[in-house]
């Protein structure tokens, strides 16, 4: 029997397994070829595509729309990953509403974009499908390229080292490839093991090994792999978790989103996995709506999101905020953590009022309380981990152009370095850019 | 709401829309629901001669060509006339003119290019109290093989010759129905007309292949790996047969002649400007199988609005009103210079127009910061190109040059006259019309 929405504390099986199955189902459902070919007609094939523009991997959206329009979806998906190797994932995560989407024509025609996303999906999951990766590796260079990290940029990078012909390792500090695409996406965006599966037909185009559990900062160093390698790229992401600064912080109960989401998406059994039966989220990004909406799909009763700024400013898109409220999330905003009460476990989270006078934000005094037995800290993810020696700009490692760093031999992008929205989408594109630069000047 | 009551060659219909000759008009079954829907006249699918009927084939007699959203723009067959007893056709159309007697029930026929066998089959039509007769010289497969239907269409004489004969064995008004598969249709109109023919219709379908298969290699429809040409209408054959309308519309020796007018009829609009062309009717085919009988309430009702709103009490008032306004290309008024206009408003930025002009055309459209296009005067030749890509209709416009104002692409001042082909200087032909 599940434990229903109204078991206190923090537990598990609070649904069903069929309930937990059908909410964490797909968000956007593959489309059927039919749906394919009334979404791949409502393209206008425009000139100097707008939603090209719009998409950080500049993807040739009118020419690979066009191409499921005549019938050759595994040319389209082609089309795709000329630009875009991880196109799969991007089609489940890109948030089109604010990129390709929010670009297109049909938008400010009618409000309604052509939905590229699902199209994007509809083609990269036909080729996939049959197992076949499109590319073929070059000839042999004999220079090899270290990369770190084996997210989003570190693989982009990588496959296209690979396929120029160079041999790279992709060292990488967790036992599973993958990064954020296995360990933060939410469920409902990369449904049946997408991530795994992704990593795995991405690497069937040779000449890249995968070396978990190899740390930088632990199991290797920079000096060494600049020694052992051609060039270097770092793709490290962002390893560190914002603190909150409220007092009660330590309790039991008060934990990072993106560890809980982490835990989430490598369950085996989601009824095995304990959520509050009051969830109080802080912060007001991307993580701190998956992990609400996430928390709610477990089956907690209450779940708020609680974000200092206005909804204005909030950094989750609209469409997020309306997928939390259509899930049963209340969004608090213009409130910001005092202190976490309880005898050891949390169980109230005290808020107070905030106010933006002239762009500094100030409390206003007036606080309320929310039964809290769970907070999940969403405030933002740090750089950690960067090895010395290297120049930052921020609080991320400063990079120029093509992802080069201060330190000649060495390049970084994704999350970890300088420039860009901290996307699965913008970390592609600085990976497969440096991975292009590299090439150069390994060619030189 | 406007009358639409019509009054073609003396048959009256409550509205000029029929069903023409083709599968909604084949069997009693339809006609009666055609009629119930609001239909105001049929012309039923065509009779052959006494005896065993002729068969159609039994794999697929439909081909397509599709626009966006797959919505149905060309259909072609291989049909033949109807496969159905002549005794049943005829018990039937008796009956439902019986009990339909304010619309118009014509009856198609198509029989051996002999007096005898025209002469056997009219008295029988003629019992059924149909209004009249249409005569299918259009058909363009199947039946042409056998030296009727479009093969006697193509033949000016034996058009005439068989009017001829139906004229004189049958009192009640004789349409002559056009194939569109001949290089000039006022020849074949006016020998409808010297043959005493009351009235023409026009278009019967176009010789077609919609389709090849890629893996087979045979054309579509494919019956047992081999296609034939069929006939091809629908919205898409609608430009071509306007404009065969209105040639014989306007020729000096078929002028006048009624026209009843059938090709890719879909709204109440492309109804309109058949009617404007000249036509007392118009037939409709492809749109009923598309969408079923109701579409001709829309057609019924968008027609009365039209005409309300343009303060036309009758049909009457604007048949034909189309037809001076179509003159030959050397008639074109020169001094007439347009230019294009967008509405930056309306514009979505697709950037087709710009595509269009700049690759294929004049390059006389700027793209300019921030995706803003604009038409360069000094460039444009009002071809109407980018108004002809333009997703978004009336947002590219072609506006006239005030006469007085100087053209930025040629540095001339617009004339206020009229000046043409004929007059013009690098006409070597012009002085001789002086
Ligand atoms: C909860 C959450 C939800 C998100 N949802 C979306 C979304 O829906 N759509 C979207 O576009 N973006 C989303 N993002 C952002 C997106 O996931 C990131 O922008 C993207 O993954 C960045 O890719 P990356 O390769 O730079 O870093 P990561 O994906 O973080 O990968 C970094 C990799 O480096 C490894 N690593 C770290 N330190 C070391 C070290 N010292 N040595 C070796 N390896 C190391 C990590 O283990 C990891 O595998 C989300 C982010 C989070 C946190
Ligand atoms: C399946 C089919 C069968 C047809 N059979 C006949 C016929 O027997 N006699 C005839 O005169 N025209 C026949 N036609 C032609 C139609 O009457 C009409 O002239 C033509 O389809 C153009 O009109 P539309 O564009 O509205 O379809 C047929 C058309 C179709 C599609
Ligand atoms: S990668 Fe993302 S932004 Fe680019 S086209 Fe695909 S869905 Fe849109
Ligand atoms: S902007 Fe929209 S309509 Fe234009 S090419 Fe892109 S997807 Fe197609
Ligand atoms: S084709 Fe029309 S909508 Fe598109 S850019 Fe040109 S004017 Fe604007």
């Amino acid at each position: 029997m599940a434990q229903g929405q109204m078991a206190p504390g923090i537990v598990a099986g609070r649904l069903s397994s069929d309930e937990l199955a059908a909410n964490f189902d797909d968000l956007h459902p593959a489309y059927a070829p039919h749906e394919a070919a009334v979404a791949a007609d409502r393209c206008y094939f425009c000139y100097d595509a707008p939603c090209q523009a719009a998409c950080p991997t500049d993807i040739d959206i009118p020419m690979f729309i066009r191409q499921i329009q005549t019938g050759h979806p595994e040319a389209a998906a082609r089309t795709i990953f000329e630009q875009n190797i991880l196109g799969g994932m991007c089609a489940r995560v890109c948030p089109t509403e604010t990129l390709c989407e929010e670009a297109c024509v049909r938008e400010a025609a009618e409000g309604k974009p052509v939905e590229i996303g699902r199209l994007q999906r509809y083609a990269t999951d036909t080729l996939m499908r049959g197992g076949v990766h499109p590319f073929t590796r070059a000839a042999p260079t004999g220079k090899t390229v270290a990369v770190v990290g084996a997210g989003p940029a570190g693989l982009s990078c990588a496959h296209r080292l690979a396929m120029l012909g160079h041999d790279v390792v992709i060292h990488e500090a967790r036992e599973k490839a993958g990064g954020l695409n296995e360990f933060g996406i939410a469920a409902y965006k990369a449904t049946q093991n997408f991530a795994a599966a992704e990593v795995d037909w991405l690497l069937q185009i040779g000449g890249i090994v995968i070396e978990t559990s190899s740390a930088l900062g632990r199991t290797i160093t920079l000096e060494g792999l600049r020694d052992a390698y051609d060039a270097v790229f770092l793709s490290i992401g962002l390893a560190g978790v914002n603190a909150l600064r409220a007092a009660g912080e330590d309790k039991d109960g008060v934990i990072d989103a993106v560890e809980f989401i982490a835990a989430l998406r490598q369950a085996d059994d989601l009824s095995a996995l304990p959520v509050g039966r009051n969830v109080v989220v802080i912060g007001g990004g991307m993580t701190a709506i998956d992990a609400a909406v996430q928390s709610k799909l477990l089956g907690a009763e209450n779940v708020t999101v609680a974000y200092r700024r206005s909804r204005e400013e909030m950094g989750a898109s609209r469409f997020e905020q309306d997928l939390a409220a259509s899930k049963g999330v209340k969004l608090m905003f213009n409130v910001q953590p005092v202190a976490v009460h309880g005898n050891g476990s949390a169980v109230e989270i005290e808020l107070e009022y905030t106010s933006s006078a002239g762009g500094t934000l100030k409390g206003t005094g007036e606080t309320i309380r929310l039964a809290a037995d769970q907070v999940f800290k969403a405030i933002g993810q740090s750089l950690a981990g960067a090895p010395e020696g290297l120049a930052l700009e921020g609080r991320k490692i400063r990079v120029e152009g093509p992802g080069r760093t201060s330190v000649p031999g060495v390049w970084a992008g994704g999350d970890c370095a300088s420039g860009g929205d901290d996307l699965t989408v913008t970390a592609v594109a600085e990976g497969r850019d440096a991975a292009m630069d590299i090439h150069a000047q390994l060619s030189a | 709401m406007a009358d639409l009551k019509t009054n073609f060659l003396g048959i009256e219909s409550p509205n000029p829309f029929w069903l023409a000759s083709a599968p909604p008009t084949d069997k009693e079954y339809n006609v009666r629901r055609a009629f119930e829907a609001g239909w105001g006249g049929v012309v039923w699918k065509t009779l052959g001669a006494e005896g065993p009927p002729i068969v159609n084939v039994n794999g697929p007699r439909y081909g397509a060509i599709h626009g966006a959203d797959r919505r149905l723009l060309g259909l072609n067959n291989i049909e033949l006339i109807t496969d159905r007893p002549l005794e049943i056709n005829l018990e039937e159309i008796a009956r439902v003119k019986a009990d339909y007697p304010d619309r118009a029930v014509i009856v198609s026929i198509m029989v051996p290019c002999e007096e005898a066998a025209w002469k056997a089959i009219l008295p029988r039509v003629a019992e059924t109290g149909a209004d009249g007769i249409e005569l299918n010289f259009g058909c363009p497969h199947g039946m042409s093989e056998r030296g009727m239907g479009s093969a006697v269409g193509q033949v000016p004489e034996y058009i005439e010759m068989v009017t001829r004969w139906c004229k004189t064995h049958y009192d009640k008004p004789v349409i002559v129905k056009l194939t569109p598969n001949i290089t000039d249709i006022r020849h074949p109109a006016r020998a409808a007309k010297n043959g005493g023919a009351d009235a023409v219709s026009l278009i019967n379908t176009i010789s077609s292949i919609t389709s090849v298969n890629l893996d087979n290699f045979s054309p579509e429809p494919s019956i047992d790996g081999k296609g034939s040409h069929g006939g091809y209408c629908g919205p898409a054959v609608k430009p071509i047969a306007m404009n065969m309308v209105a040639e014989i519309a306007r020729d000096p020796e078929t002028r006048g002649l009624p026209i009843s007018g059938i090709g890719g009829v879909t709204t109440w609009r492309d109804a309109a400007e058949f009617m404007a062309l000249g036509c007392g009717t118009v037939q409709v085919c492809t749109a009923a199988m598309t969408y079923g009988f109701r579409v001709v309430q829309e057609m019924a009702s968008g027609l009365s609005q039209w005409m309300d709103e343009k303060g036309y009490t009758s049909v009457d008032a604007f048949i034909g009103r189309a037809v001076p306004n179509v003159t030959d290309w050397q008639y074109l008024n020169l001094n007439y210079v347009a230019k294009a206009r967008i509405d930056q408003e309306a514009c979505i930025k697709c950037g087709r127009c710009y595509a269009a002009c700049e690759d294929t055309s004049h390059q006389a459209i700027w793209m300019k910061e921030g995706r803003v296009f604009e038409v360069n005067d000094a460039e444009c030749v009002a071809c109407n190109l980018c108004v002809d890509v333009c997703p978004v209709e009336a947002c590219i416009t072609m506006e006239r040059l005030q006469p007085g104002t100087t053209d930025p692409r040629t540095g001339r001042v617009v004339q206020e006259e009229y000046a043409s082909w004929t007059t013009h200087p690098n006409n070597p032909m012009a002085r001789a019309a002086e």
